[in-house]
């Protein structure tokens, strides 16, 4: 009949401990493709703007005069997008997510990308830049 | 005559995880009349689509709802490359469907929690949880995202699953379905359960099918109608019947959603050994100009995406139609008759998604 069907997965689960985990002071489960928060690298983005633009909810601004670089982490969705359309490896998802906030801030770095004087890298350096713009029309 | 009074019922109740608002009319402790109202948590998304480009609106389309987010982003997608004309890689079709179905299974084991909570069956409630947990990891091994996947775009998919993660998926298959069988098991058979369901909130074929209900509701009023039979995405290749039940009652309404589970997982075995090779996703030119009505099943029915564009880059119009909203006028044919203790598990018999209704 019917009655205590659940028994048996009560009892295993008596016996096999808590199915949750004590977060944050255990950290929480995350894999390989977790998109956790941006991670933004100063030294290597030749201020492109693409971010920008691709951004879905205009969670970065970007000045290029004054080589500043923000980020809104309270409107940003952690899409990916920006991530995706960096042709320069600048942007970075990481896997653990961003810790909750009392103020809103918004994050700012300051570029610190020099063009290289080598005047043999110039036309490869171009034409990679040239690509990238291409593939946001 | 007894006298009439009118009960409040919402927006805030325990048993209800968003706000929708019905006025009871009571006559001793009968319900003789409902009066639903509905408004609270209205966000404008419709609008929001002349102010995104209609690649962006995807993110919007998938945060409609917190549940059904995937087959939210196919839908809007579906529509888009309609009226564009692209022609999606037969790889992305499938992952769409796995994706999909993983989205139904977690979406009705949320709701037979939330109704074993709703009967008073805790056990039962933290069972269903435990067991959609382990598809969320699943979800968010793939996608990258445990509720919103952000998988979806126009023109295909945006994350591939390697042959390896495939396999282990399938092989991890057997275990959960033995597991969603034991658990379905209770839903079916505990005398508990069918005490308190059986005979409850009854609505009948023709009713069902006059008042336009969608999805499980219809389904379990013997109204066989799922739009998966259409064959969008990957569906009209693996070859789908959909899961109906007779008695129309809330318990035949929880048999189709435990039935469902049983067959979403059949259906990702199968997309998984038959998944083609090749692109995933097909680069997307132009702009969209024209209009289209996607239609696609959602855990709680059939959703409508109607989309208008005029050659801009952003839409002109956008008008979604989503399963819960047709399911609210069977709601209130379902409730006269019936004890005012019986109305919180009536009215979460339909699985009301209030974040869908009022976008």
């Amino acid at each position: 009949m019917g009655i205590f069907q659940m028994t048996k997965t009560v009892l295993r689960n008596l016996a096999g401990g808590p199915a949750t985990r004590q977060y944050p002071a255990v950290p929480a489960r995350s894999c390989s493709l977790t998109r956790g928060h941006i991670v933004f690298d100063p030294s290597s983005c030749r201020s492109c703007s693409l971010c920008v633009k691709r951004c879905p909810c205009e969670a970065i601004r970007l000045d290029k005069e004054a080589k500043v670089w923000e980020i809104d982490r309270m409107r940003c969705i952690a899409c990916g997008d920006c991530v995706e359309g960096c042709p320069f490896g600048s942007l970075t998802m990481e896997q653990s997510y961003h810790p909750p906030v009392t103020e809103h801030v918004v994050e700012r770095y300051t570029i610190t990308y020099v063009k290289p004087e080598r005047p043999a890298k110039k036309p490869a350096e171009e034409s990679t830049k040239e690509e990238g713009v291409g593939e946001s029309a | 005559m007894p006298e009439r009074i009118i009960v409040p019922f919402g927006p805030q109740h325990p048993v209800l995880p968003e706000p929708i608002h019905i006025d009871l009319v009571l006559e001793d402790e009968n319900v003789v009349d409902a009066i639903p109202s509905i408004g609270y948590i209205h966000r404008g998304l419709e609008q929001l689509v002349q102010k995104r480009e209609y690649t962006e609106y995807v993110y919007v389309a998938e945060r409609i709802c917190g549940i059904c987010s995937f087959i939210h982003a196919l839908c809007y997608c579906q529509g888009v490359e309609h009226i564009m004309k692209i022609e999606v890689p037969d790889r992305a079709r499938y992952l769409r469907t796995i994706w999909s179905e993983y989205s139904r299974i977690h979406s009705h084991l949320l709701w037979l929690g939330l109704f074993a909570d709703g009967m008073g069956f805790e056990n039962l409630f933290m069972r269903s949880w435990q067991l959609r947990e382990s598809v969320l990891d699943v979800l968010e091994d793939t996608t990258g995202g445990r509720v919103i996947q952000g998988s979806c775009k126009v023109g295909g998919v945006r994350r591939d699953i390697g042959q390896e993660k495939l396999d282990e998926i399938h092989r991890s298959l057997d275990l959960f379905d033995q597991q969603c069988r034991g658990l379905g098991d209770v839903f079916l058979n505990d005398d508990t359960v069918k005490y308190r369901l059986k005979g409850l909130g009854v609505i009948s074929k023709d009713e069902a099918y006059d008042l336009g209900a969608a999805g499980p509701t219809a389904r379990g009023s013997g109204v066989a109608m799922d739009h998966r039979e259409t064959g969008y995405a990957a569906y009209g290749d693996l070859g789908f019947k959909p899961v109906v039940e007779t008695t129309g009652d809330c318990y035949a309404r929880c048999a189709v959603r435990v039935k469902e589970v049983y067959a979403s997982i059949d259906l990702i075995r199968r997309a998984i050994e038959e998944m083609p090779e090749g692109p995933i996703d097909v680069k997307v030119k132009g702009t969209p100009d024209g209009e289209y009505f996607s239609r696609a099943e959602q855990p709680r029915g059939e959703v409508i995406h109607y989309l208008k564009g005029d050659g801009s880059k952003h839409l002109a119009r956008a008008r979604i139609r989503t399963p819960t909203l047709a399911n609210i006028p069977p709601l209130v044919k379902m409730l006269p008759g019936i004890q005012l203790a019986d109305v919180p598990i009536v009215v979460l018999s339909i699985d009301p998604c209030i974040g869908c209704m009022e976008r």
